[in-house]
């Protein structure tokens, strides 16, 4: 695989920043009941990623190392402003769902992860596209889980009726358990393994192993 | 650059990079703010127009909303008044302690702590007649205050729809508010029997017809008992005395006398 390409799709699978490097939870779950706001979501933070670590790679040999955390927040900060401006504007509804948490992107730890980690070091070229990747690696966890609890706690994909729900006369009753957060919880985590037993390198090395059970025959019976 | 941690350049690029990204988003801000004032006002003209099932007899929302008239009335005599209602805004009047009361915790049923003294109602006329006045209504739910719009039909007792437009409800649960099903059992809800006794209710399950007063009941939301109980309360409260009573008789008075 060329760098290129391997910096644009490795976020995907090989190093997703959810699954592998669990950053930026906090967005996967307030967001993902309904996939429409999901998609938008998405959209907003790849934008933001990419265009976040192109301008601070572009600057990046003018960066005074005292202050780079600073000046990273503030390019950061500024273009979320800015997507949120532009969705207050063009599609409010959404901006109504999204609330606050388009302007929780600034504290998203996979944008500032990506700006330290990458964009510091390498070129404007190279920072857009490793941001644009890890956008999209974001993206596919995020549409994942927003499209497994639309569809089971609403019945709906995109506000459309998949499943009949027993409220309109159907067949469905939907578990409003995936209405909530703790249901991204229980998606990721499957998410995770199962993308371990695919990849196995992925699998970390236990920081402590569990300690074998006491054998049977040293029971200590009270008479 | 070898001397880009010096204090001169830090002090150049911390403060030129605040410029920059200053000046960047004022322009954004500034550009774009017209489009996010008018999304707005259409957003609450679309609330205004759902609750008083107005799209379907007038087309489309613009439409609907060109036979409205917005009115500021005085909620402690319940007459017009001649004040602007451009200029009325509901979180300014709260902020100044002239234009509110605040509620005793026996007065404060739906929990809001004050009330403004004067509030911006909505008329619909139909060929120069009255035909649906649409009140704005809050209370506290489960997690937060609801807001919305209640419409009433020109006899002032029969509910045309109730429409909420911000809430903080749990998604699936109290948020089913928002579930047009739900909504469409307000239609045709009476509010007060013959002695002027308020009795809308939203009660626990469902509604049966051989009820006695199911006319003034509907179906509480499953799982929510605490949104439902809202609703109960903040129409118990806006249709008391301390919220539209006055305005509704006064405005009775009127319609019969024409």
């Amino acid at each position: 695989m060329s760098k290129a390409s391997d910096v644009l799709f490795a976020p995907l699978f090989k190093d997703n920043p959810i699954a592998l490097q669990v950053l930026g939870i906090c967005s996967a779950l307030a967001v993902t009941s309904k996939l429409y706001p999901t998609l938008i979501m998405c959209v907003a933070l790849t934008a933001t990623i990419t265009l976040s670590s192109f301008f601070i790679s572009l600057i990046r040999n003018f960066i005074p190392n005292n202050i780079r955390i600073i000046v990273q927040m503030t390019i950061i900060s500024s273009l979320v402003i800015i997507v949120d401006q532009l969705l207050k504007a063009y599609d409010y509804e959404t901006s109504k769902t999204l609330s606050v948490f388009v302007g929780l992107i600034i504290t998203n730890c996979i944008v500032m992860g990506r700006a330290e980690a990458y964009a510091m070091q390498n070129g404007p070229a190279m920072s857009a596209l490793d941001g644009f990747g890890n956008g999209l690696g974001y993206s596919l966890i995020l549409i994942i889980v927003g499209s497994i609890r639309e569809l089971i706690g609403s019945g709906q994909l995109l506000g459309y009726q998949i499943l009949h729900m027993t409220t309109d006369g159907g067949w469905y009753v939907p578990n409003n358990f995936f209405l909530l957060p703790p249901a991204s919880f229980l998606i990721i985590g499957l998410f995770i393994w199962a993308l371990r037993v695919w990849k196995k390198e992925q699998i970390e090395v236990p920081e402590f192993s569990m300690k074998q059970n006491a054998p049977k025959e040293i029971k200590v019976e009270h008479a | 650059m070898q001397n880009k941690d010096s204090i001169k350049n830090t002090l150049f690029i911390g403060l030129g990079l605040c410029l920059v990204c200053a000046a960047v988003i004022s322009f954004i801000a500034v550009g774009l703010k017209q489009l996010q004032k008018q999304n707005i006002i259409i957003d609450q003209q679309k609330k205004i127009v759902a609750a008083a099932n107005l799209e379907s007899f007038y087309g489309s929302v613009p439409n609907a909303y060109n036979s409205i008239e917005e009115i500021v009335i005085d909620l402690d005599t319940g007459n017009f008044t001649d004040l602007n209602p451009e200029e009325y805004d509901l979180s300014k009047e709260l902020q100044d302690n002239s234009k509110y009361i605040s509620l005793s915790s026996s007065e404060d049923i739906a929990t809001i702590k004050v009330r403004e003294n004067f509030s911006k109602v909505f008329l619909e006329y139909r060929d120069g007649d009255l035909n649906t006045v649409i009140l704005p209504v809050r209370g506290y739910g489960l997690w937060g205050i609801l807001y919305g719009y209640l419409a009433i039909s020109k006899d002032l007792n029969t509910i045309v729809g109730l429409e909420f437009y911000e809430h903080k409800e749990t998604p699936g649960l109290g948020a089913e508010i928002d579930n047009p099903a739900w909504k469409a059992l307000w239609n045709g809800k009476k509010l007060f029997d013959e002695e002027g006794n308020l009795l809308i209710k939203v009660i626990k399950g469902k509604v049966t017809v051989n009820e006695a007063n199911s006319n003034y009941k509907v179906d509480g939301l499953s799982g929510a008992t605490l949104t439902s109980n809202g609703v109960t309360n903040l129409l118990a409260f806006w249709l008391g005395e301390l919220g539209y009573l006055k305005f509704l008789s006064n405005l009775k008075e009127e319609v019969s006398n024409v």
